[in-house]
């Protein structure tokens, strides 16, 4: 204490020699400087659509113009004629069902196996060593190389393509839900503990709403691998679907059907996402207000 | 509260913790009686974690020895408060509780630490001394007859923390479990506990009465002694500087010049 109380003696002792030299006087220079400004500003409501409506805009000119070959692209009032045309005989409607169908059916199953089974190999050690290991090798395998083998075992029914689909859509849910299930707080897991919750409440309570977050973004990309998935199998010996008209249309050079078919995807992959994100804000609604 | 004749609430023999990341445990014997406070107190790594975590069972990964008998009805409360974010504050209280009456319970705890109409609040909304109170109110819903506090307070500002110690006083009266408080403040555990034991390399090293006059003079006195007995126990010099007389601190100063 002797050596730290000499210590401070010194700065106090120079302190009180040598006096503060006198504050120079502010100077005012009566104008206010407004820095130039960096970051981009507040975006506007819809200024998310000004790139898609200037492609339109530009579209619409070649084909106008004559520059753009129908053959090649036709202009985007013929797809718009063409839909109209494929609605009333039929043909759209029908198709999409069918795809619309076969999408769902493997993004559900590839969901349940991809959750289920993240559960299982994240919550005991044995389902870690059993499946996550296999997981793993089986990821760098491309979903489309295993289509031979999907056929020599499946034929090119339904079944087909559906376990495909449903494959496309495990990976990314599950390896997301294993995550979020592996970086669940273990202070929350001792809280529980403490508690003397049961393993149905502390999955219920903990585990589901803590890996909530990592699942929906593996369902985000998952749902956009059911739609990859899709258009794939739909050009493999197919008799319906949007890929089949495309598929057929491409055959006797119908440009305007298989421009529909892009167009119908698009809208598909876009609505799909978008129903995703709201769900996300629903649920995740604890999260969002933490930015508020 | 001197010792009862009653059965102890908390019974530990000859307990022994080996290869625990918090420090070992060679050989403990401690009593708690019913609804009696103690502290304990120790520097960091002495072990007082580990003993704290082999009474709340959740010491899965130790190696160790000894026998512990507890009450069946036992609370937690940690440094941090542990609510789950995805709950509203309600929510976070009654949570693993059954019955239909529980939300009541709930309610009723939730106004004993003065938080009554944040039921429905989210846990980020809170501040930290309220989130603490919280944790508070879920382990006082569950009438436990053995409270273990594993350095509440620690996180918390210096003045949240003088209101916290009220609370948990005035509330541990009211329910009066048997409460072991971790903590290596010498001043809180002086003014909290009935009794405190020191430990010291995974050893009870001190076991002293607070026994503090309700008021007065005296009180101040008794509070200086103990504090002085603590620190020769737990090896520390001098005072800290911000319990010094600030004109003695002055004399040095001018002393030395």
């Amino acid at each position: 204490m002797n050596a730290h109380s000499h210590d401070l003696q010194v700065p106090v002792e120079v302190h009180a020699r040598t006096p503060p030299p006198p504050l120079a006087p502010i100077t005012q220079t009566g104008r206010l400087i407004l820095r130039q400004r960096l970051s981009p500003g507040t975006p506007a409501r819809y200024g998310i659509l000004l790139g898609p409506a200037l492609l339109l805009l530009y579209w619409s000119v070649l084909s106008i113009t004559g520059f753009l070959d129908p053959r090649i692209l036709p202009a985007p009032w013929t797809a718009v004629g063409t839909s109209i045309e494929l609605i009333r005989e039929g043909r759209l409607q029908t198709n999409l069902a069918v795809s619309t169908w076969r999408a769902m059916s493997g993004l559900g199953i590839g969901v349940l196996v991809g959750a289920g089974l993240a559960l299982l190999s994240g919550l005991s050690l044995l389902g870690g060593y059993v499946i996550d290991g296999l997981v793993q090798i089986k990821r760098g395998i491309p979903i489309l190389a295993l289509i031979p083998f999907m056929i020599l075992w499946l034929g090119i029914g339904e079944a087909m393509k559906i376990t495909l689909i449903a494959t496309a859509v495990f990976f990314p849910v599950y390896i997301n839900t294993h995550n979020a299930l592996r970086a669940i707080d273990i202070r929350h897991v001792e809280l529980a503990e403490t508690l003397g919750l049961s393993r149905w409440q502390f999955l219920r309570r903990v585990v589901v709403p803590g890996s909530l977050p990592g699942f929906l973004t593996g369902l985000r990309f998952g749902v956009t691998s059911s739609w990859l998935a899709l258009v794939v199998v739909e050009q493999l010996n197919a008799t319906s679907g949007i890929g089949y008209m495309v598929t057929l249309a491409r055959n006797y050079a119908q440009t305007d059907i298989m421009l529909v078919g892009l167009v119908v995807y698009a809208l598909l992959g876009f609505g799909s996402d978008a129903l995703v994100r709201h769900l996300e804000t629903r649920l995740l609604g604890w999260r969002r207000t933490l930015g508020k | 509260m001197s010792a009862r004749s009653a059965p102890p609430a908390v019974q530990v023999r000859g307990l022994v913790r080996t290869f625990t990341l918090k420090g070992v445990l060679n050989g403990i014997d401690l009593d708690i009686a019913p609804g009696e406070f103690v502290a304990l107190l120790g520097r960091s790594g002495s072990g007082k974690s580990t003993l704290l975590r082999a009474l709340a069972g959740i010491d899965h990964e130790a190696d160790g020895v000894g026998e512990i008998v507890l009450p069946e009805r036992q609370s937690v409360i940690f440094q941090d408060a542990r609510l789950l974010p995805w709950m509203r504050v309600l929510d976070n209280v009654v949570l693993g509780l059954a019955g239909n009456d529980v939300r009541e319970r709930g309610r009723t705890a939730l106004a004993e630490v003065g938080l009554s109409g944040r039921e429905r609040a989210w846990p980020h909304e809170l501040s930290g001394g309220e989130q603490q109170r919280v944790a508070l109110a879920r382990a006082l819903v569950r009438e436990p007859k053995l409270l273990l506090a594993d350095e509440p307070f620690g996180a918390l500002d210096a003045l949240t923390r003088i209101q916290m110690h009220t609370l948990l006083r005035r509330l541990s009266d009211l329910h009066d479990p048997a409460v072991l408080l971790v903590t290596h403040d010498i001043d809180e555990a002086i003014v909290l506990a009935d009794r405190i034991v020191l430990l010291d390399q995974g050893r009870l090293a001190a076991d002293l009465r607070v026994e503090l006059p309700s008021a007065g003079p005296a009180r101040q006195d008794r509070i200086a002694g103990l504090r002085r007995d603590l620190h020769r126990l737990l090896g520390v010099e001098d005072a800290p500087a911000e319990h010094r007389d600030h004109a003695a601190v002055v004399t040095t100063l001018r002393g030395q010049s």
